[in-house]
């Protein structure tokens, strides 16, 4: 697949490589843009970027002018540049509008075989589909927008191969956080992780792009998962997707792309899905979780080079090594983001919450990850369950998982968050503090005001007609 | 504090000036530069607002708030530095702050690009030696450093100190050839590009299959 895409060997080693699709969005790419306009060059092939709006949208009120000017200008400077440009903008109310990494997907631009870059590090989710999908500056988005191509450097390959399957009460982000806690966040580095195995092959195309999304939090670029018959009925019937007679050539050529299973890795690991349980991270990065029976871990049984960021995170956090993450008190409960704000996700969330109550004091708010999602979430009446519970139902965008809108922490509240980045600041508050964890155990929280082992809860509720019978 | 305004160009050899020790392990760019200065559509006043949390937080025991030195800084810190997002918002932040050169234990890739699509090396060494030149940078406020790409090694100015660093050799070269911004390179290469458009199967309704 690289050589497919290889254009040529640039002085260093690096390969010049042709990005078939590039997603763009307002954060990083307005001075693209503008050094695009400096250098006297235009975008060289409008029609394999797209572009959406997601960081910055109100997910309350979104009409124009937002009431943010910094905002407003940011999105109107997206759509000056798509519009000299030539660049399909999917904008608010086009029906197709959402976070980058949901929309792409679900619209069929990403598929298997292709390269495809965003500036924006969860790129990596796209490599669910086969492809090759990574994170890009925006000094790299300059390059793609002036040549659809890019330097880059061949990675080396990690395979982490999934035993057995996951068991009820625990998803493909436990299974993700687990894979992390256990290499740590540097052990990437350099590497693409491959994710096979029995285990991988028995999720959804959304729990596989779960998995892939926070391969970046474990340190590497770029996630993959051969495609496979999965793969295909997902993107079958998308607006994108190849039709007739050239979806029947587009499925060859795909299956075709699949790593043999004799190929060699430059690293395998092995993992067993039916021993991991609710993963949850206690402290300032991904790599600090721990299973929900577990305790916050004291400084003396970790590695010495885990020490002095854990010293860090004790005290951020305010948690004591050596008690249980189970029982902590929490003030917000966040649904949504790239990693968990698709239709199976808030399935998933909406299962544990029907028919209880948001406990008091507690805010709790659904983010879809898509007007897409947003729309056939409230079809199946999933807006309904969520509110009823007291739950906030909102517009989609990336909203408080890093709270570049309104949607922010304040002072030293502490959420439980679907999202996939738990640093110092990150949503919205110097001092606010984050919990990951899946969206049903997010779903457990907000009932309970703590952090709860959510397969007590769907084990007995009593509208959960399925986990009853 | 005063921004400098002149960025690397054409060949980066040698870097002088202040250093600057940053410990920490995992030091990601939400810390480097937090979301909420994000709302820009230029880089340019980015510099005023790196670390802006942690300097905040630590106020006089932030190194970013006690240097001085209007002269280019040379950044030392630990391992993993500049991990989570893949915002060139982090690297411009030092930049424009002063920083023309980071010396780490190992930093995360895509920040690692950025850097040096702005001409900015970051090289490494093994995690004694940075805590060796953390703990001197620290005790010699004034001294004047250098890192030399051609050497391989960062010194004082008065060559009291001096320790051997690593860079990769392809990042090496590209910095002190001066060919680091890679633009004129691929645009260069269009022929082959408009060649590819013509051949890729999903470009192509897959008819070559």
């Amino acid at each position: 697949m690289w050589d497919l895409h290889h254009i040529a060997d640039l002085p260093g080693g690096s390969t010049q490589l042709f990005v078939g699709l590039h997603l763009i969005h307002e954060v990083t790419s307005p001075q693209a843009f503008s050094a695009l306009k400096e250098k006297g060059l235009s975008v060289f092939c409008p029609e394999r970027t797209v572009a959406t709006v997601d960081h910055i949208v109100p997910t309350t009120n979104q009409e124009r002018p937002f009431a943010d000017p910094l905002a407003e200008e940011m999105l109107s400077t997206l759509e000056r540049n798509c519009f000299e440009q030539g660049i399909t903008l999917h904008g608010l109310h086009s029906g197709k509008q959402g976070i980058v990494h949901v929309i792409a997907p679900e619209l069929g631009l990403t598929q298997p075989g292709m390269t495809i870059a965003c500036g924006d590090s969860h790129t990596s989710t796209h490599g669910a589909f086969g492809a090759i999908a990574f994170g890009i500056g925006t000094s790299q988005v300059r390059d793609v927008l002036a040549t659809q191509s890019l330097s880059m450097k061949k990675l080396k390959v990690r395979r982490i191969w999934v035993n057995g399957k996951l068991t009820e009460g625990v998803y493909a982000k436990d299974l993700i956080l687990h894979v992390i806690k256990t290499l740590g966040v540097k052990a990437g580095v350099g590497y693409a992780y491959e994710f096979g195995g029995p285990g991988i092959s028995a999720l959804s195309m959304e729990e596989r792009m779960t998995v892939c999304n926070m391969a970046i939090e474990g340190g590497a670029r770029c996630g993959y998962i051969n495609p496979d018959f999965e793969t295909f009925s997902y993107l079958h019937g998308t607006t994108h997707s190849p039709k007739g007679e050239e979806w029947e050539k587009a499925k060859q050529w795909w299956s075709n792309l699949a790593s043999e299973p004799d190929a060699i890795y430059d690293d395998e690991v092995v993992f067993d899905a039916t021993n991991i349980a609710p993963t949850v991270t206690w402290g300032i990065t991904p790599g600090q979780g721990i299973s929900i029976e577990e305790l916050i871990p004291t400084p003396d049984s970790m590695d010495p080079t885990d020490r002095q960021i854990a010293l860090e995170a004790y005290k951020y956090m305010d948690l004591e090594p050596g008690t249980p993450i189970q029982g902590s008190s929490i003030d917000v409960c966040f649904i949504g983001s790239c990693t968990n704000g698709r239709l199976s996700d808030l399935h998933a969330a909406a299962n544990v919450v029907k028919g209880r109550k948001v406990a008091n004091g507690v805010k709790a708010f659904v983010v879809p990850g898509s007007e897409a999602v947003a729309k056939a979430a409230k079809e199946q009446g999933l807006d309904n369950v969520f509110r009823t519970a007291g739950f906030e139902w909102r517009e989609p965008g990336c909203s408080m998982c890093l709270a570049m809108n309104p949607d922010k922490l304040e002072g030293r509240q502490i959420s439980a968050s679907s999202s996939n980045r738990n640093f110092k600041g990150r949503q919205g508050s110097a001092s606010g503090r984050t919990l990951l964890m899946s969206p049903a155990m997010v779903a457990a929280a907000a009932i309970t005001g703590r952090v709860t082992d959510v397969r007590d809860l769907i084990t007995y509720n009593p509208e959960n007609k399925r986990n009853t019978e | 504090m005063e921004t400098i305004s002149v960025f690397p160009k054409g060949l980066v050899q040698t870097v002088q000036g202040s250093a600057i020790a940053l410990r920490g392990d995992d030091i990601d760019t939400d810390r480097i530069i937090p979301a909420r200065y994000l709302k820009c559509v230029t880089f340019e006043h980015l510099g005023g607002h790196v670390f802006a949390d942690d300097r905040k937080e630590l106020r006089d025991k932030h190194p970013f708030n006690n240097n001085k030195s209007l002269t280019y800084s040379i950044l030392i810190v630990n391992g993993n530095f500049g991990c989570g997002s893949s915002r060139e918002h982090a690297p411009q932040a030092l930049m424009r702050w002063g920083i023309r050169a980071i010396i780490g234990e190992s930093f995360a890739e895509i920040f690692y690009g950025n850097c040096l699509a702005l001409g900015i090396p970051c090289v490494t060494s093994a995690s004694e030696t940075i805590k060796q030149i953390q703990e001197t940078v620290e005790l010699n406020p004034f001294q004047e450093w250098k890192l030399d790409l051609c050497k391989k090694n960062f010194k004082s100015k008065d060559d009291i100190y001096f320790w051997p660093i690593n860079i990769e050799d392809s990042s090496r070269e590209m910095l002190i050839e001066g060919n680091w911004d890679a633009t004129a390179k691929l645009v260069a290469n269009k022929g082959i590009l408009k060649e590819k458009l013509k051949k890729l199967p999903y470009l192509n309704n897959f008819k070559s299959i």
